[in-house]
């Protein structure tokens, strides 16, 4: 009987572990960073090489998918959130603290946040032609006197981030008269679309001179096609700055693989491959580790950011001022 | 006996398919939330433009169809069919086409600028009408035509034998067909029109132009209110459904005998209708083709070295495509034989942001939503287009049971017998255009995948979406290229297959 048992309980073992081979490490992340042109595959590959284990990246949209699936969730990792959306994610309990030393992170702003680890950045910022624009505005100031021909696009901070950034971006710089900016601001507005792809074929195609968009956009167009055209208008109030993060599921299988892969995210390996797949800057690595192209970017001269609260003791109210401006 | 209860399961196969998700969402919502002022104000737009887009749809069709169905000219075959590739553009594509020549640096503003005029403003109410109108034009124009084309030619013979002037062919040949066709047209249009919101939001000019589809995705996404996001998609199936329905009241059915299944041919011909034809021929194609050739133009350059990964996509659309088409048709049979046309309509009512949220909710405690990205995305896409398999088909199988009805039920012809031998036979045309419309929908649709996304299977439109995210923009307008070439061309293989041995 003694030996039965013994060997039933062996057999679970050697099953437990053929599972556990079997059962990779499931990081959710936006269809964005897991597709071919993003930062995933490389990450996926250096990550397995590392830990000699599996991965895999599945497409999410986040953080809906895991806010619906709950406790059910299957992924380990989720990375890809961003700051506008870790106060409901956090109230959801659905994730655990990550438990890394942030002393490595190189943002802009203090970060102390327990539970959401940065992995990228960047300035939320206008992109202009250079052949279109002669006098580009320097100051938000001057945007909103610049010539009427001067059109942007920007996108719907109901359906879009980096819309949302620049509601909360005008909403602290002026406050109280957010919705009078807005109303200056609204001739140049040519339109407003649902993401930030449909703004930015506008801008690619020549409809609008200015767009909505990241001060490390024109990275890309001088290092993939040596354009050097297109280039950030840099305000000297200050940018929002943007932030992406990564957390680890609270009840995940596989707590090992999942500390490993949050410290992995803040190592040179990982934060190497940021900048020229995502066309972000880096959270955690030295300026003088960059790519040439992202240490000569023109920079604002300090960061905008808002803490959860902060931002959604304001966001109802400014995205009514909004409303009412452009509407009318 | 089989065939009779065929059109009762698939009626309740389309409710299970609409009533399930959207209960699911209510479920997890905990019941339906209260509206807000700006859901008001989003309902107030959004019928606003629906309903002066279908009408504006519906009226230019008119001339245009009755154009196409007058004259006979070489490539008239091909140009009816280019003439619907509008309809089946992914949404971003089309976009970017329409503002290639209306928009501040369009072919029409820079033409304006040479005789010293303002550029195009085109965002705005009008902007949403124009966009609505080249999407749905199409989808219009052959609804009417193919009514047009089964008006049996004896009609118009004995017209011309009586020497009637045109008013009079117009009263009593024409003008019965339309009062068939029109409010169904009309009725899907404004459907779609419901549901819009990336055309509506980008040509609109910003928060004046919001519709109900974007508070959805306000609720959804910006404030994770289930129950409002459900509340507003309840309510958006309400006004379809309503719309469907009064469609149904006012179209009345064509009684009058039938014909023997001749080629249409007119003998009139007046010198003023021919010059009428000609203008609405070369406008409706100069509206809808320029675009087309903007996007072809746009993406020539890099189709050709497009990266592997996005011609396996292009297999998976083919995969879902065809999937998608042999569903719809299945279901859209029994459905157009037995007054399925309302209960159709509310696969495309629902929103599909609701609809992915609720299937997502369903399978995801079962098995892995990532197993079923291929029959979700496929489900999904045929019954998104059953309402227009259905709008197809129902007017022309109510006129052969209409003419030949009585005939079949005196020889006892029922059940199967009857389709194969009666009416499948009379339906080439429309069974051929409601499968190319199918495919070639599916073709271009994200719908749901999002939620469903399997890293294994992308399919065209996503791999699309990735490259534009990627900043890989002249690769995206190859793949947008790519996208719209497939598409046309399942939708053209159908269509002829259809039309075939009818006319030319």
């Amino acid at each position: 009987m003694r030996a039965y048992i013994f060997a039933a309980s062996l057999l679970t073992t050697a099953g437990a572990a053929a599972v556990a081979q079997s059962d990779p490490l499931t990081v959710y992340a936006p269809d964005y960073f897991t597709s071919e042109w993003g930062p995933g595959p490389a990450i996926e590959a250096a990550f397995e090489a590392e830990c000699g284990c599996e991965m895999e990246f599945l497409p999410a949209d986040l953080p809906s998918m895991l806010l619906l699936e709950g406790a059910r969730t299957r992924a380990d990792v989720v990375i890809g959130l961003n700051t506008d959306v870790t106060k409901r994610t956090r109230e959801s309990g659905l994730l655990a603290p990550h438990g890394q030393d942030l002393s490595a992170l190189t943002l802009p702003i203090d970060w102390t946040d327990e539970v959401f680890l940065p992995f990228d950045w960047s300035y939320v910022s206008f992109v202009y032609n250079a052949e279109a624009v002669a006098n580009p505005p320097r100051s938000f100031a001057e945007l909103l006197d610049a010539p009427e021909d001067l059109r942007i696009v920007i996108q719907d901070p109901r359906s879009s981030i980096s819309g949302l950034a620049l509601l909360l971006w005008v909403k602290t710089l002026y406050g109280d008269e957010a919705e009078t900016v807005w109303e200056r601001l609204a001739p140049r507005i040519l339109t407003v679309t649902k993401g930030w792809s449909e703004a930015y074929g506008l801008f690619t195609d020549g409809e609008v001179p200015m767009v909505l968009s990241f001060n490390t956009s024109p990275a890309y167009h001088i290092v993939a096609e040596e354009d050097e055209t297109k280039v950030s208008a840099i305000f000297e109030e200050g940018h929002y700055a943007y932030v992406e993060l990564a957390a680890k599921v609270a009840g995940t299988d596989q707590p090992e693989l999942a500390d490993a892969f949050m410290e992995f995210i803040l190592s040179p390996t990982f934060q190497a491959i940021i900048p020229e797949t995502n066309w972000s800057y880096p959270a955690a690595l030295p300026r003088e580790d960059w790519p040439q192209v992202f240490q000569e970017l023109p920079e604002p001269p300090s960061a905008i950011f808002l803490t959860e609260d902060e931002a959604d003791a304001i966001r109802t109210e400014a995205l009514d001022e909004w409303q009412r401006a452009l509407s009318r | 006996m089989a065939a009779r209860a065929l059109p009762l399961i698939a009626k309740a196969l389309v409710l299970l398919f609409v009533a399930a998700p959207l209960a699911a969402v209510i479920w997890r919502a905990e019941g339906l939330g209260a509206l807000g002022l700006a859901d008001l104000r989003a309902i107030r737009f959004t019928l606003l433009q629906a309903v002066l887009s279908a009408a504006l749809s519906v009226l230019l069709a008119v001339p245009v169809a009755r154009a196409l169905a007058r004259r006979r000219f070489p490539g008239r075959g091909l140009l009816i069919s280019l003439l619907g590739a509008p309809f089946i553009l992914p949404v971003i594509v089309a976009i970017l086409g329409l503002l290639a020549v209306f928009g501040q640096s369009g072919l029409l503003s820079a033409a304006l600028g040479l005789i010293g005029l303002p550029p195009v403003q085109i965002y705005g109410l009008h902007g949403v009408l124009l966009a609505h109108v080249f999407f749905n034009l199409p989808l219009a124009t052959r609804l009417i035509l193919h009514g047009w084309l089964a008006v049996p030619s004896e009609r118009f013979r004995l017209a011309a034998q009586l020497d009637l002037p045109p008013i009079a062919v117009f009263r009593l040949i024409e003008w019965p067909m339309l009062r068939r066709i029109l409010p169904g047209a009309f009725a899907i249009i404004f459907v779609i029109c419901l549901t819009s919101f990336a055309v509506a939001l980008t040509l609109g000019g910003g928060p004046r132009a919001i519709t109900i589809e974007l508070a959805i995705y306000q609720a959804f996404r910006f404030d994770f209110d289930l129950s409002r996001a459900a509340t507003l998609a309840l309510l958006q199936l309400a006004l379809s459904g309503a719309a469907a329905l009064l469609a149904l009241r006012l179209t009345v059915a064509d009684a009058m005998g039938g014909g023997l299944d001749r080629p249409l041919r007119r003998w009139d011909s007046a010198p003023g209708q021919r010059l009428a034809d000609i203008a609405a021929i070369t406008l409706a194609s100069a509206f809808l083709l320029l675009p087309l050739g903007m996007i072809v133009a746009d993406g020539a350059g890099t189709v050709w070295q497009l990266p592997g990964s996005v011609w396996r996509a292009l297999g998976h659309s083919f995969a879902v495509a065809l999937a998608a088409t042999a569903l719809c048709l299945a279901l859209a049979l029994p459905l157009a034989a037995r007054g399925g046309t309302l209960i159709s309509t509310l696969g495309l009512a629902l929103s599909p942001l609701v609809l992915g949220t609720g299937l997502f909710l369903i399978a995801q405690p079962v098995v892995s939503p990532y197993a079923l990205a291929l029959p979700v995305t496929a489900a999904v896409n045929a019954l998104v287009s059953l309402p227009f398999a259905v709008r197809a088909l129902q007017p022309e199988i109510a006129a052969v049971e209409a003419r030949f009805g009585p005939l079949a039920d005196s020889l006892g012809l029922t059940g199967f017998a009857r389709w194969r031998r009666l009416i499948l036979p009379r339906l080439r045309r429309p069974i051929g255009f409601a499968a190319g419309l199918t495919a070639a929908l599916s073709m271009g649709d994200l719908g749901v995948i999002a939620l469903f996304a399997n890293p294994e299977f992308t399919t065209l439109p996503l791999q699309m979406y990735r490259l534009m995210s990627a900043y890989r923009l002249d690769d995206a307008a190859g793949a947008a290229l790519l996208l719209m070439a497939a598409s046309f061309a399942l939708f053209w293989l159908f269509d002829r297959g259809g039309r075939a041995d009818v006319d030319a």
